[in-house]
Protein backbone atom coordinates (compact mmCIF):
# COMPACT_ATOMS: atom_id res chain seq x y z
CA UNK A 1 0.00 0.00 0.00
CA UNK A 2 1.03 3.57 -0.54
CA UNK A 3 1.69 5.09 2.90
CA UNK A 4 -0.33 8.31 3.24
CA UNK A 5 1.19 10.75 5.69
CA UNK A 6 -2.24 11.97 6.76
CA UNK A 7 -3.05 8.51 8.11
CA UNK A 8 0.46 8.02 9.52
CA UNK A 9 0.12 11.22 11.55
CA UNK A 10 -3.49 10.48 12.52
CA UNK A 11 -2.70 7.06 13.97
CA UNK A 12 0.56 8.04 15.68
CA UNK A 13 -0.72 11.34 17.14
CA UNK A 14 -3.92 9.94 18.61
CA UNK A 15 -1.85 7.01 19.91
CA UNK A 16 0.35 9.43 21.86
CA UNK A 17 -2.72 11.25 23.18
CA UNK A 18 -4.42 8.02 24.25
CA UNK A 19 -1.24 6.70 25.89
CA UNK A 20 -0.69 9.97 27.75
CA UNK A 21 -4.24 9.90 29.08
CA UNK A 22 -3.84 6.29 30.20
CA UNK A 23 -0.60 7.25 31.97
CA UNK A 24 -2.27 10.12 33.86
CA UNK A 25 -5.22 7.98 34.89
CA UNK A 26 -3.13 4.92 35.77
CA UNK A 27 -1.17 7.05 38.25
CA UNK A 28 -4.42 8.18 39.83
CA UNK A 29 -5.83 4.67 40.07
CA UNK A 30 -2.59 3.55 41.76
CA UNK A 31 -2.99 6.41 44.23
CA UNK A 32 -6.64 5.48 44.80
CA UNK A 33 -5.60 2.00 45.82
CA UNK A 34 -2.80 3.59 47.84
CA UNK A 35 -0.13 1.68 45.95
CA UNK A 36 1.43 4.92 44.84
CA UNK A 37 1.87 7.75 47.32
CA UNK A 38 3.05 10.39 44.86
CA UNK A 39 0.34 12.44 43.18
CA UNK A 40 0.56 15.44 40.94
CA UNK A 41 -1.47 18.53 41.80
CA UNK A 42 -4.66 19.39 39.93
CA UNK A 43 -2.77 21.66 37.59
CA UNK A 44 -0.59 18.74 36.48
CA UNK A 45 -3.61 16.69 35.39
CA UNK A 46 -5.51 19.63 33.90
CA UNK A 47 -2.54 20.68 31.75
CA UNK A 48 -1.92 17.00 30.97
CA UNK A 49 -5.48 16.71 29.69
CA UNK A 50 -4.91 19.77 27.52
CA UNK A 51 -1.82 18.09 26.05
CA UNK A 52 -3.87 14.92 25.42
CA UNK A 53 -6.54 16.97 23.66
CA UNK A 54 -3.91 18.79 21.62
CA UNK A 55 -2.53 15.50 20.29
CA UNK A 56 -6.00 14.15 19.56
CA UNK A 57 -7.00 17.35 17.79
CA UNK A 58 -3.80 17.33 15.75
CA UNK A 59 -4.55 13.74 14.72
CA UNK A 60 -8.09 14.71 13.81
CA UNK A 61 -6.83 17.58 11.64
CA UNK A 62 -4.35 15.22 9.94
CA UNK A 63 -7.17 12.79 9.16
CA UNK A 64 -9.05 15.45 7.22
CA UNK A 65 -6.19 15.67 4.74
CA UNK A 66 -6.92 12.07 3.81
CA UNK A 67 -10.46 12.87 2.69
CA UNK A 68 -11.39 13.96 -0.80
CA UNK A 69 -14.53 15.68 0.47
CA UNK A 70 -13.79 16.75 4.08
CA UNK A 71 -16.91 18.93 4.18
CA UNK A 72 -18.99 15.74 4.18
CA UNK A 73 -17.02 14.09 6.99
CA UNK A 74 -20.02 14.22 9.33
CA UNK A 75 -21.67 11.55 7.19
CA UNK A 76 -18.98 9.11 8.29
CA UNK A 77 -20.75 8.58 11.61
CA UNK A 78 -23.72 6.84 10.02
CA UNK A 79 -22.53 3.27 9.34
CA UNK A 80 -21.37 2.27 12.83
CA UNK A 81 -23.20 -1.04 12.51
CA UNK A 82 -20.80 -2.38 9.89
CA UNK A 83 -17.81 -0.07 9.47
CA UNK A 84 -14.91 0.19 11.91
CA UNK A 85 -13.98 3.49 10.30
CA UNK A 86 -17.40 4.84 11.15
CA UNK A 87 -17.03 3.57 14.72
CA UNK A 88 -13.68 5.35 15.01
CA UNK A 89 -15.30 8.55 13.77
CA UNK A 90 -17.84 8.28 16.61
CA UNK A 91 -15.50 7.14 19.38
CA UNK A 92 -12.78 9.76 18.79
CA UNK A 93 -15.00 12.78 19.64
CA UNK A 94 -16.52 10.86 22.57
CA UNK A 95 -13.03 10.19 23.90
CA UNK A 96 -12.08 13.84 23.41
CA UNK A 97 -15.22 14.96 25.23
CA UNK A 98 -14.58 12.63 28.16
CA UNK A 99 -10.94 13.74 28.41
CA UNK A 100 -12.19 17.32 28.36
CA UNK A 101 -14.55 16.52 31.24
CA UNK A 102 -11.73 14.75 33.07
CA UNK A 103 -9.52 17.84 32.67
CA UNK A 104 -12.34 20.14 33.79
CA UNK A 105 -12.98 17.99 36.86
CA UNK A 106 -9.31 18.32 37.75
CA UNK A 107 -9.13 22.03 37.00
CA UNK A 108 -12.15 22.88 39.14
CA UNK A 109 -11.22 20.28 41.77
CA UNK A 110 -14.50 18.37 41.66
CA UNK A 111 -13.24 15.80 44.11
CA UNK A 112 -16.16 15.54 46.50
CA UNK A 113 -16.86 11.79 46.86
CA UNK A 114 -19.95 10.76 44.88
CA UNK A 115 -20.14 7.23 46.24
CA UNK A 116 -17.81 4.65 47.68
CA UNK A 117 -16.93 1.20 46.47
CA UNK A 118 -16.54 -1.17 49.36
CA UNK A 119 -15.19 0.36 52.56
CA UNK A 120 -12.40 2.58 51.46
CA UNK A 121 -12.60 3.52 47.76
CA UNK A 122 -14.03 7.01 47.48
CA UNK A 123 -15.09 7.65 43.89
CA UNK A 124 -15.29 11.29 42.89
CA UNK A 125 -16.16 12.94 39.60
CA UNK A 126 -12.51 12.88 38.53
CA UNK A 127 -12.22 9.13 38.87
CA UNK A 128 -15.61 8.61 37.23
CA UNK A 129 -14.90 10.74 34.14
CA UNK A 130 -11.46 9.15 33.98
CA UNK A 131 -13.00 5.67 33.96
CA UNK A 132 -15.38 6.66 31.17
CA UNK A 133 -12.49 8.16 29.21
CA UNK A 134 -10.45 4.98 29.73
CA UNK A 135 -13.27 2.95 28.24
CA UNK A 136 -13.42 5.21 25.19
CA UNK A 137 -9.63 5.22 24.99
CA UNK A 138 -9.46 1.44 24.57
CA UNK A 139 -12.51 1.49 22.30
CA UNK A 140 -10.65 3.97 20.09
CA UNK A 141 -7.53 1.79 20.03
CA UNK A 142 -9.64 -1.19 19.01
CA UNK A 143 -11.47 0.79 16.31
CA UNK A 144 -8.24 2.15 14.86
CA UNK A 145 -6.62 -1.26 14.85
CA UNK A 146 -9.68 -3.04 13.45
CA UNK A 147 -9.91 -0.61 10.51
CA UNK A 148 -6.79 -2.38 9.25
CA UNK A 149 -7.18 -5.79 10.88
CA UNK A 150 -10.64 -6.37 9.41
CA UNK A 151 -9.46 -6.25 5.78
CA UNK A 152 -8.94 -9.94 5.12
CA UNK A 153 -7.31 -9.39 1.72
CA UNK A 154 -4.47 -7.48 3.32
CA UNK A 155 -3.04 -10.52 5.03
CA UNK A 156 -0.24 -8.52 6.67
CA UNK A 157 -2.88 -6.57 8.62
CA UNK A 158 -5.46 -9.29 9.14
CA UNK A 159 -4.26 -10.41 12.57
CA UNK A 160 -5.05 -9.56 16.22
CA UNK A 161 -1.42 -8.42 16.44
CA UNK A 162 -2.41 -5.29 14.48
CA UNK A 163 -4.73 -4.25 17.30
CA UNK A 164 -2.24 -5.13 20.04
CA UNK A 165 0.47 -3.19 18.18
CA UNK A 166 -1.72 -0.09 18.01
CA UNK A 167 -2.52 -0.34 21.74
CA UNK A 168 1.04 -1.04 22.89
CA UNK A 169 2.83 1.38 20.54
CA UNK A 170 0.37 4.16 21.37
CA UNK A 171 0.69 3.31 25.05
CA UNK A 172 4.50 3.29 24.95
CA UNK A 173 4.75 6.68 23.25
CA UNK A 174 2.10 8.19 25.55
CA UNK A 175 3.81 6.92 28.69
CA UNK A 176 7.14 8.21 27.34
CA UNK A 177 5.56 11.64 26.94
CA UNK A 178 4.06 11.39 30.43
CA UNK A 179 7.50 10.62 31.82
CA UNK A 180 9.00 13.68 30.14
CA UNK A 181 6.06 15.85 31.20
CA UNK A 182 6.26 14.64 34.79
CA UNK A 183 9.98 15.38 34.89
CA UNK A 184 9.09 19.06 34.52
CA UNK A 185 5.71 19.31 36.25
CA UNK A 186 5.59 16.55 38.87
CA UNK A 187 9.09 15.04 39.34
CA UNK A 188 7.93 12.57 42.01
CA UNK A 189 5.87 10.73 39.34
CA UNK A 190 8.72 10.45 36.83
CA UNK A 191 9.96 7.13 38.15
CA UNK A 192 6.47 5.58 38.09
CA UNK A 193 5.77 6.63 34.49
CA UNK A 194 9.32 5.78 33.46
CA UNK A 195 9.06 2.19 34.69
CA UNK A 196 5.75 1.71 32.94
CA UNK A 197 7.24 3.17 29.75
CA UNK A 198 10.01 0.55 29.94
CA UNK A 199 7.52 -2.26 30.44
CA UNK A 200 5.09 -1.14 27.71
CA UNK A 201 7.90 -0.47 25.24
CA UNK A 202 9.23 -3.98 25.83
CA UNK A 203 5.74 -5.44 25.37
CA UNK A 204 5.26 -3.38 22.22
CA UNK A 205 8.60 -4.63 20.93
CA UNK A 206 7.52 -8.23 21.51
CA UNK A 207 4.17 -7.68 19.81
CA UNK A 208 5.66 -5.85 16.81
CA UNK A 209 8.41 -8.44 16.47
CA UNK A 210 5.77 -11.17 16.48
CA UNK A 211 3.89 -9.44 13.65
CA UNK A 212 7.15 -8.97 11.69
CA UNK A 213 7.91 -12.68 12.01
CA UNK A 214 4.34 -13.58 11.09
CA UNK A 215 4.37 -11.35 8.03
CA UNK A 216 7.73 -12.69 6.97
CA UNK A 217 6.29 -16.21 6.84
CA UNK A 218 3.09 -15.15 5.11
CA UNK A 219 2.13 -16.87 1.87
CA UNK A 220 -0.14 -14.83 -0.43
CA UNK A 221 -3.55 -16.46 -0.81
CA UNK A 222 -4.18 -14.94 -4.23
CA UNK A 223 -2.01 -15.73 -7.21
CA UNK A 224 -2.01 -14.62 -10.82
CA UNK A 225 -3.67 -17.98 -11.54
CA UNK A 226 -6.65 -17.26 -9.29
CA UNK A 227 -6.68 -13.60 -10.35
CA UNK A 228 -7.40 -14.37 -14.00
CA UNK A 229 -8.53 -17.95 -13.59
CA UNK A 230 -6.00 -19.63 -15.86
CA UNK A 231 -4.34 -22.74 -14.52
CA UNK A 232 -0.77 -22.54 -15.69
CA UNK A 233 2.44 -22.18 -13.72
CA UNK A 234 3.85 -19.59 -16.08
CA UNK A 235 1.75 -16.48 -16.67
CA UNK A 236 3.22 -13.09 -17.47
CA UNK A 237 1.39 -9.82 -17.81
CA UNK A 238 2.01 -8.10 -21.12
CA UNK A 239 -0.27 -5.06 -20.77
CA UNK A 240 -2.27 -3.56 -17.92
CA UNK A 241 -4.61 -1.63 -20.15
CA UNK A 242 -2.95 1.79 -20.13
CA UNK A 243 0.50 3.30 -20.53
CA UNK A 244 0.26 6.10 -17.95
CA UNK A 245 -0.52 5.80 -14.24
CA UNK A 246 -3.88 5.29 -12.62
CA UNK A 247 -5.38 5.20 -9.15
CA UNK A 248 -4.57 1.48 -9.07
CA UNK A 249 -0.88 2.01 -9.72
CA UNK A 250 -0.59 4.93 -7.25
CA UNK A 251 -2.68 3.89 -4.24
CA UNK A 252 -1.55 0.31 -3.80
CA UNK A 253 2.20 0.46 -4.41
CA UNK A 254 4.70 2.15 -2.13
CA UNK A 255 6.96 2.84 -5.10
CA UNK A 256 10.18 2.39 -3.14
CA UNK A 257 12.93 -0.16 -3.53
CA UNK A 258 12.98 -3.36 -1.43
CA UNK A 259 16.24 -2.19 0.11
CA UNK A 260 14.55 1.01 1.31
CA UNK A 261 11.77 -1.07 2.84
CA UNK A 262 14.35 -3.19 4.65
CA UNK A 263 16.24 -0.19 5.95
CA UNK A 264 13.06 1.52 7.20
CA UNK A 265 12.32 -1.67 9.12
CA UNK A 266 15.68 -1.51 10.92
CA UNK A 267 15.35 2.25 11.42
CA UNK A 268 12.01 1.87 13.18
CA UNK A 269 13.21 -1.05 15.30
CA UNK A 270 16.15 1.07 16.49
CA UNK A 271 14.24 4.35 16.90
CA UNK A 272 11.02 3.00 18.44
CA UNK A 273 12.44 0.35 20.73
CA UNK A 274 16.23 0.10 21.10
CA UNK A 275 17.21 3.77 21.48
CA UNK A 276 14.26 4.82 23.69
CA UNK A 277 14.93 1.89 26.06
CA UNK A 278 18.58 2.90 26.38
CA UNK A 279 17.79 6.61 26.65
CA UNK A 280 15.06 6.00 29.20
CA UNK A 281 17.16 3.83 31.48
CA UNK A 282 19.99 6.31 31.21
CA UNK A 283 17.95 9.45 31.81
CA UNK A 284 16.12 7.89 34.76
CA UNK A 285 19.44 7.03 36.35
CA UNK A 286 20.98 10.48 35.81
CA UNK A 287 17.63 12.26 36.39
CA UNK A 288 17.73 14.34 33.21
CA UNK A 289 14.44 15.88 32.11
CA UNK A 290 15.66 17.08 28.72
CA UNK A 291 16.93 13.59 28.01
CA UNK A 292 13.39 12.27 28.60
CA UNK A 293 12.02 14.75 26.07
CA UNK A 294 14.62 13.43 23.63
CA UNK A 295 13.49 9.87 24.43
CA UNK A 296 9.92 10.71 23.47
CA UNK A 297 11.00 12.60 20.35
CA UNK A 298 13.15 9.69 19.14
CA UNK A 299 10.38 7.20 19.80
CA UNK A 300 7.81 9.33 17.99
CA UNK A 301 10.12 9.64 14.98
CA UNK A 302 10.48 5.86 15.13
CA UNK A 303 6.71 5.47 15.21
CA UNK A 304 6.37 7.48 12.02
CA UNK A 305 8.82 5.08 10.37
CA UNK A 306 6.97 2.14 11.93
CA UNK A 307 3.64 3.29 10.53
CA UNK A 308 5.18 3.98 7.12
CA UNK A 309 6.52 0.44 7.09
CA UNK A 310 3.17 -0.92 8.29
CA UNK A 311 1.47 0.50 5.19
CA UNK A 312 4.28 -0.17 2.74
CA UNK A 313 4.60 -3.81 3.77
CA UNK A 314 0.95 -4.63 3.10
CA UNK A 315 0.65 -6.21 -0.32
CA UNK A 316 -2.78 -5.77 -1.87
CA UNK A 317 -4.04 -8.61 -4.09
CA UNK A 318 -5.09 -6.08 -6.74
CA UNK A 319 -1.38 -5.55 -7.43
CA UNK A 320 -1.45 -8.88 -9.27
CA UNK A 321 -3.30 -7.09 -12.06
CA UNK A 322 -0.72 -4.32 -12.34
CA UNK A 323 2.60 -6.07 -12.80
CA UNK A 324 3.64 -4.72 -16.19
CA UNK A 325 2.75 -1.51 -18.01
CA UNK A 326 3.07 -2.76 -21.54
CA UNK B 1 -34.10 -12.20 -6.66
CA UNK B 2 -32.38 -10.59 -9.56
CA UNK B 3 -28.63 -10.31 -9.86
CA UNK B 4 -27.54 -8.53 -12.99
CA UNK B 5 -24.03 -9.30 -14.14
CA UNK B 6 -21.70 -9.64 -17.07
CA UNK B 7 -20.27 -12.84 -18.45
CA UNK B 8 -17.04 -12.35 -20.35
CA UNK B 9 -15.91 -14.97 -22.81
CA UNK B 10 -12.12 -15.08 -22.81
CA UNK B 11 -12.28 -17.48 -25.73
CA UNK B 12 -13.73 -14.74 -27.91
CA UNK B 13 -12.21 -11.51 -26.56
CA UNK B 14 -9.65 -10.11 -28.98
CA UNK B 15 -8.45 -7.30 -26.71
CA UNK B 16 -9.61 -4.45 -28.95
CA UNK B 17 -10.53 -2.09 -26.05
CA UNK B 18 -13.84 -1.16 -27.72
CA UNK B 19 -15.64 -1.91 -24.44
CA UNK B 20 -13.23 0.41 -22.60
CA UNK B 21 -13.79 3.21 -25.08
CA UNK B 22 -17.55 2.90 -25.21
CA UNK B 23 -17.77 2.59 -21.40
CA UNK B 24 -15.73 5.76 -20.98
CA UNK B 25 -17.75 7.61 -23.62
CA UNK B 26 -21.11 6.69 -22.12
CA UNK B 27 -20.17 7.20 -18.51
CA UNK B 28 -18.27 10.44 -18.99
CA UNK B 29 -21.29 11.96 -20.73
CA UNK B 30 -23.89 11.08 -18.13
CA UNK B 31 -25.58 13.31 -15.61
CA UNK B 32 -23.38 11.92 -12.81
CA UNK B 33 -20.54 14.06 -14.14
CA UNK B 34 -17.47 13.30 -16.20
CA UNK B 35 -14.90 10.61 -15.56
CA UNK B 36 -12.04 13.04 -15.20
CA UNK B 37 -8.84 12.78 -17.21
CA UNK B 38 -5.60 14.60 -16.52
CA UNK B 39 -3.03 15.31 -19.23
CA UNK B 40 -4.94 13.19 -21.74
CA UNK B 41 -2.55 14.26 -24.51
CA UNK B 42 0.46 15.03 -22.29
CA UNK B 43 3.45 13.07 -21.16
CA UNK B 44 1.87 11.44 -18.14
CA UNK B 45 -1.81 10.84 -18.83
CA UNK B 46 -4.08 9.50 -16.14
CA UNK B 47 -7.80 9.21 -15.66
CA UNK B 48 -10.74 7.34 -14.25
CA UNK B 49 -12.07 4.27 -16.03
CA UNK B 50 -14.68 1.70 -15.07
CA UNK B 51 -13.30 -0.96 -17.33
CA UNK B 52 -9.81 -2.02 -18.40
CA UNK B 53 -8.59 -4.65 -20.81
CA UNK B 54 -5.37 -6.34 -19.80
CA UNK B 55 -3.24 -8.84 -21.63
CA UNK B 56 -1.48 -11.88 -20.23
CA UNK B 57 0.81 -14.39 -21.85
CA UNK B 58 0.35 -17.94 -20.67
CA UNK B 59 3.12 -20.49 -21.11
CA UNK B 60 6.60 -20.16 -22.53
CA UNK B 61 7.66 -19.81 -26.12
CA UNK B 62 6.78 -21.47 -28.47
CA UNK B 63 3.82 -22.87 -26.54
CA UNK B 64 2.33 -19.54 -25.58
CA UNK B 65 -1.16 -18.25 -25.62
CA UNK B 66 -2.34 -14.66 -25.34
CA UNK B 67 -5.24 -14.03 -23.00
CA UNK B 68 -7.01 -10.69 -23.22
CA UNK B 69 -8.67 -10.02 -19.93
CA UNK B 70 -11.32 -7.30 -19.49
CA UNK B 71 -11.68 -6.26 -15.86
CA UNK B 72 -14.46 -4.21 -14.28
CA UNK B 73 -16.49 -4.31 -11.07
CA UNK B 74 -17.71 -7.88 -10.52
CA UNK B 75 -20.79 -6.81 -8.53
CA UNK B 76 -20.04 -9.39 -5.85
CA UNK B 77 -22.90 -11.07 -4.05
CA UNK B 78 -20.90 -10.57 -0.84
CA UNK B 79 -19.29 -7.22 -1.68
CA UNK B 80 -16.49 -6.56 0.84
CA UNK B 81 -16.38 -2.89 -0.21
CA UNK B 82 -19.90 -2.12 1.00
CA UNK B 83 -19.85 -2.79 4.79
CA UNK B 84 -16.58 -0.87 5.28
CA UNK B 85 -17.99 2.37 3.84
CA UNK B 86 -18.38 4.79 6.77
CA UNK B 87 -21.02 6.97 5.09
CA UNK B 88 -23.26 4.44 3.39
CA UNK B 89 -22.35 5.94 0.01
CA UNK B 90 -21.38 2.49 -1.22
CA UNK B 91 -24.34 0.14 -1.41
CA UNK B 92 -25.72 -2.92 -3.14
CA UNK B 93 -29.16 -2.53 -4.68
CA UNK B 94 -31.66 -5.05 -3.40
CA UNK B 95 -33.72 -5.13 -6.57
CA UNK B 96 -31.00 -6.02 -9.08
CA UNK B 97 -27.80 -6.59 -7.10
CA UNK B 98 -25.84 -3.75 -8.70
CA UNK B 99 -23.15 -2.30 -6.41
CA UNK B 100 -23.24 1.48 -6.65
CA UNK B 101 -21.63 4.57 -5.12
CA UNK B 102 -23.72 7.59 -4.21
CA UNK B 103 -21.42 10.37 -5.42
CA UNK B 104 -23.26 12.88 -3.22
CA UNK B 105 -22.50 10.96 -0.03
CA UNK B 106 -18.95 9.72 -0.72
CA UNK B 107 -16.26 11.48 1.32
CA UNK B 108 -13.39 10.11 -0.77
CA UNK B 109 -11.66 8.24 2.07
CA UNK B 110 -10.67 5.41 -0.34
CA UNK B 111 -11.33 2.77 2.31
CA UNK B 112 -13.65 0.81 -0.02
CA UNK B 113 -10.89 0.54 -2.62
CA UNK B 114 -8.64 -1.00 0.03
CA UNK B 115 -11.38 -3.50 0.78
CA UNK B 116 -11.76 -4.61 -2.86
CA UNK B 117 -9.32 -7.41 -3.80
CA UNK B 118 -9.88 -6.84 -7.52
CA UNK B 119 -8.87 -3.18 -7.70
CA UNK B 120 -11.90 -2.10 -9.69
CA UNK B 121 -12.70 1.08 -7.79
CA UNK B 122 -10.97 4.23 -8.93
CA UNK B 123 -11.12 7.65 -7.34
CA UNK B 124 -12.07 10.57 -9.54
CA UNK B 125 -9.25 13.01 -8.83
CA UNK B 126 -11.36 16.00 -9.81
CA UNK B 127 -14.68 15.19 -8.20
CA UNK B 128 -12.80 13.55 -5.29
CA UNK B 129 -15.22 10.67 -4.94
CA UNK B 130 -14.88 6.95 -5.53
CA UNK B 131 -16.21 5.66 -8.84
CA UNK B 132 -16.85 2.26 -10.28
CA UNK B 133 -18.79 0.34 -12.92
CA UNK B 134 -22.55 0.93 -12.58
CA UNK B 135 -23.52 -1.74 -15.14
CA UNK B 136 -24.80 1.34 -17.00
CA UNK B 137 -27.69 1.60 -14.58
CA UNK B 138 -28.68 4.79 -16.40
CA UNK B 139 -29.33 2.98 -19.66
CA UNK B 140 -30.44 -0.57 -18.89
CA UNK B 141 -33.80 0.68 -17.55
CA UNK B 142 -34.19 3.58 -19.99
CA UNK B 143 -37.62 3.20 -21.58
CA UNK B 144 -36.60 5.77 -24.18
CA UNK B 145 -34.16 3.35 -25.73
CA UNK B 146 -35.13 0.45 -27.99
CA UNK B 147 -35.20 -2.73 -25.95
CA UNK B 148 -32.15 -4.29 -27.57
CA UNK B 149 -30.10 -1.25 -26.62
CA UNK B 150 -31.00 -1.49 -22.93
CA UNK B 151 -27.66 -3.10 -22.18
CA UNK B 152 -24.39 -1.81 -20.73
CA UNK B 153 -22.32 0.24 -23.17
CA UNK B 154 -19.46 -2.29 -23.11
CA UNK B 155 -21.76 -5.13 -24.15
CA UNK B 156 -23.13 -3.15 -27.09
CA UNK B 157 -19.65 -2.18 -28.23
CA UNK B 158 -18.07 -5.63 -28.24
CA UNK B 159 -17.51 -6.58 -31.90
CA UNK B 160 -17.06 -10.28 -31.11
CA UNK B 161 -19.92 -10.59 -28.62
CA UNK B 162 -17.51 -11.64 -25.91
CA UNK B 163 -19.64 -9.86 -23.32
CA UNK B 164 -23.02 -11.14 -22.24
CA UNK B 165 -25.36 -9.32 -19.88
CA UNK B 166 -28.23 -10.67 -17.85
CA UNK B 167 -29.59 -12.05 -14.60
CA UNK B 168 -27.31 -14.75 -13.22
CA UNK B 169 -29.96 -15.83 -10.71
CA UNK B 170 -32.39 -16.79 -13.45
CA UNK B 171 -31.31 -20.30 -14.51
CA UNK B 172 -32.81 -19.87 -17.99
CA UNK B 173 -31.09 -16.58 -18.82
CA UNK B 174 -28.46 -16.38 -21.54
CA UNK B 175 -25.74 -15.68 -18.97
CA UNK B 176 -26.74 -18.56 -16.68
CA UNK B 177 -26.78 -20.98 -19.59
CA UNK B 178 -23.37 -19.72 -20.70
CA UNK B 179 -21.93 -20.14 -17.20
CA UNK B 180 -23.43 -23.59 -16.86
CA UNK B 181 -22.56 -24.96 -20.27
CA UNK B 182 -19.22 -23.29 -20.87
CA UNK B 183 -17.75 -23.67 -17.38
CA UNK B 184 -18.04 -20.06 -16.28
CA UNK B 185 -15.83 -19.26 -13.29
CA UNK B 186 -15.33 -16.50 -10.72
CA UNK B 187 -12.16 -14.52 -10.01
CA UNK B 188 -10.25 -15.06 -6.76
CA UNK B 189 -12.77 -17.50 -5.28
CA UNK B 190 -10.50 -17.84 -2.23
CA UNK B 191 -11.93 -14.68 -0.63
CA UNK B 192 -15.56 -15.74 -0.56
CA UNK B 193 -16.74 -12.56 -2.26
CA UNK B 194 -18.90 -14.57 -4.66
CA UNK B 195 -18.54 -12.29 -7.70
CA UNK B 196 -21.61 -12.10 -9.93
CA UNK B 197 -19.59 -11.47 -13.08
CA UNK B 198 -18.24 -14.70 -14.52
CA UNK B 199 -15.56 -15.47 -17.06
CA UNK B 200 -15.76 -18.21 -19.66
CA UNK B 201 -12.43 -20.01 -20.11
CA UNK B 202 -10.47 -20.44 -23.32
CA UNK B 203 -11.77 -23.47 -25.17
CA UNK B 204 -9.97 -25.35 -27.91
CA UNK B 205 -11.67 -27.30 -30.66
CA UNK B 206 -9.58 -30.39 -31.18
CA UNK B 207 -9.82 -33.11 -33.80
CA UNK B 208 -8.66 -36.42 -32.51
CA UNK B 209 -7.12 -38.70 -35.19
CA UNK B 210 -6.17 -42.21 -34.24
CA UNK B 211 -3.46 -44.16 -36.07
CA UNK B 212 -5.87 -46.67 -37.60
CA UNK B 213 -7.64 -43.78 -39.24
CA UNK B 214 -4.47 -42.98 -41.17
CA UNK B 215 -4.04 -46.55 -42.42
CA UNK B 216 -6.78 -48.21 -44.47
CA UNK B 217 -7.75 -51.26 -42.49
CA UNK B 218 -9.18 -52.98 -45.60
CA UNK B 219 -6.07 -52.55 -47.73
CA UNK B 220 -5.27 -56.05 -49.09
CA UNK B 221 -1.67 -55.10 -49.90
CA UNK B 222 -1.05 -53.71 -46.38
CA UNK B 223 0.92 -51.03 -48.16
CA UNK B 224 -0.24 -47.49 -48.86
CA UNK B 225 0.39 -46.67 -52.53
CA UNK B 226 -1.48 -46.21 -55.80
CA UNK B 227 -3.57 -49.22 -56.57
CA UNK B 228 -2.29 -51.47 -59.37
CA UNK B 229 -4.10 -50.59 -62.59
CA UNK B 230 -5.10 -53.27 -65.15
CA UNK B 231 -3.74 -53.00 -68.67
CA UNK B 232 -5.76 -50.83 -71.10
CA UNK B 233 -6.55 -53.80 -73.36
CA UNK B 234 -7.81 -56.05 -70.70
CA UNK B 235 -11.55 -56.28 -70.34
CA UNK B 236 -12.90 -54.43 -67.46
CA UNK B 237 -16.25 -54.14 -65.74
CA UNK B 238 -16.70 -50.88 -67.64
CA UNK B 239 -16.55 -52.75 -70.99
CA UNK B 240 -19.28 -55.09 -69.92
CA UNK B 241 -21.72 -52.32 -69.14
CA UNK B 242 -20.79 -49.48 -71.51
CA UNK B 243 -21.31 -50.25 -75.09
Amino acid sequence: MHPAFSVIFLTTLIGVGQGLFLALYTGQVYALFQVLSAQGDHRFYAVGSVIVLAFLAAGLVASFFHLGRPERAWRAASQWRTSWLSREVIVLPLFMASVFMYGMAHYFGWNAPLFSLGETLQIDLIMLTGAIATFFCFALFICTGMIYACLRFLQEWHTPLTVSNFILLGGASGFALATAYAAYAAPELTGFYGKWTLIITLLAFASRLASLVRNHKLKPKSTLQSAIGVRHTKIAQKAQGFMGGSFNTREFFHGKSPSMLRSVKWIFIVLTFALPLVFLAWSLSINSASMLVLTFAVQYAGLIAERWFFFAQANHPQNLYYQAIS
Amino acid sequence: MTQLALVIDLNVCVGCHACVTNCKEWNTSGMAGPLSDFNPYGADPTGTFFNRVQTFEVGSFPNTETVHFPKSCLHCEEPPCVPVCPTGASYKRKEDGIVLVDYDKCIGCKYCSWACPYGVREIDEKQKVMKKCTLCVDRIYDQGLPEKERKPACVLACPTSARLFGDVHNPESEVSVAIRESNGYQLMPEWGTNPSNHYLPRRKTQLRIHDDQLVRADNPLKKERLLPKPDKNEPSLDDAISW
